[in-house]
């Protein structure tokens, strides 16, 4: 077990440094030269020259990524062209809301899903199963920024019982309506893609297990349908965690769209600004943070699945 | 056998497995009666129903697929009759089961110990350390090696003929009056399957349990059943005493299985050697079912299915060609 895992560790090293070079180079990439994002147009060869001796951009490229990766690896990501702030700061302060948003998305998706998946798989083939399915299917097919857009101007706009945008002022509060209401249509947005893969994950899991040969040991046994849900359920959970904290993963670097429509002031709609003001080491900063804690999700992943079946556990 | 209560009664029992393309007619009109204490074998080429009579007793099908017909009564009571809670006292209580693939019939992801205390405490209304005290106790009496240890291991951890050891512990957990083994040594090796059948054997002598056993085995037959029951195309075409039936045999089908197990061929040779092919349960013939492939079959055999005749006590066999034989009038 302990070999595996440093096996799995490894095997994210590369994953990681090719995160970083891509990170990198995406200052190239960006249209035009990065020295001219730093001063105004009308400079001097002179100036510029200079510019680029102080960023160390007159270096060959591996050593200015070996500089940049240095300074990244000890948290400095540089600073904001547009605020001025560090990126790391903006970055930190903003992940929290955005793990805030994808956690509690992905937690109410399991506990709908995970009901919904239980019923279609015990029932498989049966109506209860071709209704949880369609649900399925039109929770994973409906586009989640539409979706926000029209739960926005059903809640907000026409009722207006809910808050549109932001996440109210001051620090958040889980435990008052103020903070949580702006939780509430953004979460049913994010959750509902989740709810369509974790539900059928979750039927096909259960169904597959219910027709294993101990469920009739267990029936043969006398024992309860309760206790036999249980025994399956205990089988069926581990692809369905497995899943979910997939999705988390997904959630975290993929709401970027859903958190510009409600204005949610996390990592989504941090990168969705950088790229509107061409904001590159923001840009940068982010964008290889949500992807290392991708890798990281589906390492964290991989290693719980193979730690809860006790036919892996032990091999 | 002098009691005189029978433990099991089966009447006319008959299973069809209805889809929307087909109706498999697996069990039709299967006729025995068991007392306590007493062993039979079924034997029966693949397909003739034998373990769809087996989960017929326990209720186990399918219910939304299969159609069972006629009476099964087990200790006094009707089996079609009873509702979930009887049911569920009756299942491992009464009546339990061993199945022929130990790995797949245990839960994977518990502990063998657990899955048995669950269902001692389950039957007795104990608690779950009470159950694995039982459990202990069980592993001792199948004989199971280190037993405490094996108690903490998961299924796959255990070789195959302990997986069966402890399959027997689960199914002798709440002391039953009937045991079902349904081919429990197939999956095994040789060596350990001669193991597992001399325990079984002397489990059912220490407990005094009655026990049907479903083999393809003669031999195993021959050694531990008291009673057999041949089974063909869903039928019961012959039962008897072993020895009776083994010595002269009534029905040209089990006349053809003997045949097909010279004495010194090999103990575990598959009783598939008889000429032809067992017919098809969707569409069974309207006369004999062995009819296509029997040596003394004539135009009277294709009519209707023969009717049960007992040319001696103890004996009966389904065949218009058994001499000397008494119609029984309560199977007619
Ligand atoms: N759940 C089911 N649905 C439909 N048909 C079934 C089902 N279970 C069994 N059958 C059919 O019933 C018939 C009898 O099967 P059964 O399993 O009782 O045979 P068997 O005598 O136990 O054979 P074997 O020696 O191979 O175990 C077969 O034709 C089988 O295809
Ligand atoms: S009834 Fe006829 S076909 Fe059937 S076993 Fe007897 S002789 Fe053969
Ligand atoms: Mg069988």
């Amino acid at each position: 077990m302990f070999g595996y895992i440093l096996r799995r560790l490894l095997s994210a090293v590369p994953i990681a440094f090719g995160v970083s070079v891509v990170c990198f180079l995406l200052v190239y990439l960006a249209p035009g030269d990065p020295v001219q994002t730093l001063l105004p147009p009308d400079a001097d060869a002179e100036t510029v020259a200079q510019v680029k001796r102080m960023y160390g951009l007159d270096q060959p490229l591996p050593v200015q990524y070996l500089t940049w990766l240095g300074r990244v690896m000890v948290g400095d990501f540089g600073r904001s062209i547009a605020t001025g702030r560090p990126v790391a700061d903006e970055i930190f302060r903003s992940l929290g809301n955005t793990v805030l948003l994808a956690g509690l998305s992905v937690l109410v998706a399991f506990s709908i899903a995970f009901v919904l998946g239980t019923i279609a798989g015990r029932h498989a083939g049966g109506w209860l199963d071709r209704v949880v399915t369609g649900v399925a299917v039109v929770g994973v097919s409906v586009p989640n920024y539409w979706l926000g857009i029209v739960l926005v101007i059903i809640f907000s706009v026409e009722m207006m019982a809910l808050p549109a945008s932001g996440m109210g002022d001051g620090r958040f509060d889980p435990t008052s309506w103020e903070h949580v209401q702006y939780l509430i249509l953004p979460v049913i947005t994010l959750s509902m893609i989740p709810v369509g893969i974790i539900a059928r994950t979750t039927r096909s899991a259960v169904s597959e297990v219910m027709n294993q040969e101990f469920v009739t040991t267990l029936r043969a046994n006398g024992l309860p349908e309760w206790r036999v849900l249980r025994h399956a359920l205990k089988n069926a959970l581990p692809p369905v965690l497995a899943v979910m904290g997939l999705q988390f993963g997904t959630l975290m670097g993929g709401s970027i769209l859903v958190e510009t429509v409600f204005s949610w002031p996390g990592s989504g709609f941090l990168l969705s600004k950088a790229i509107l003001t061409r904001d590159i080491p923001v840009l940068q900063g982010t964008i290889l943070v949500l992807a290392l804690i991708f890798v990281f999700t589906n390492l964290t992943v991989d290693l719980f699945q193979s730690s809860v079946d006790p036919r892996i556990r032990r091999a | 056998m002098t009691m005189s209560v029978p433990l099991v009664e089966v009447e006319d029992l008959s299973v069809n497995f209805v889809t929307r393309e087909s109706d498999v007619r697996a069990v039709n009109g299967v006729n025995f009666t068991m007392m306590p204490g007493e062993v039979m074998c079924m034997l029966g080429e693949s397909g003739s129903g034998k373990s769809v009579t087996m989960r017929a007793l326990m209720r186990l099908l399918p219910p939304k697929r299969s159609v069972i017909r006629g009476r099964i009564r087990i200790a006094g009571q009707d089996v079609q009759a009873m509702g979930d809670a009887a049911l569920r006292r009756m299942r491992g209580g009464t009546v339990s089961m061993i199945f022929q693939e130990p790995m797949t019939a245990f839960d994977p992801v518990v502990r063998v110990g657990d899955q048995i205390a669950e269902v001692v405490a389950q039957h007795r209304g104990v608690s779950r350390r009470e159950g694995r005290r039982r459990a202990l106790d069980l592993f001792e009496l199948v004989r199971i090696p280190s037993p405490e240890r094996r108690l903490d291991a998961y299924p796959h951890e255990l070789s195959g003929g302990l997986r069966q050891r402890a399959m027997i512990a689960l199914a002798l957990s709440c002391e039953p009056k009937l045991l079902l083994a349904d081919e429990p040594t197939t999956a095994l090796d040789a060596t350990v399957q001669i193991q597992v059948l001399i325990l079984l054997r002397k489990l059912q002598q220490e407990l005094g349990m009655s026990v049907i056993f479903v083999t393809h085995d003669l031999g195993v037959a021959a050694e531990i059943a008291d009673r057999v029951a041949i089974m063909y195309a869903g039928r019961v075409v012959e039962t008897g005493s072993v020895r009776d039936v083994l010595k002269a045999p009534l029905h040209p089908y089990t006349s053809g299985l003997l045949a097909s197990t010279v004495h010194d061929q090999p103990r575990d040779r598959e009783l598939e050697t008889i000429p032809g092919a067992p017919p098809d349960m969707r569409n069974l013939p309207p006369g004999c079912s062995f009819a296509p492939r029997c040596p003394q079959a004539a135009g009277d055999c294709q009519l209707a299915v023969p009717p049960p005749v007992s040319p001696s006590p103890g004996r009966v066999a389904r065949c218009l060609r058994v001499a000397g034989a008494q119609p029984l009038m309560e199977f007619a």
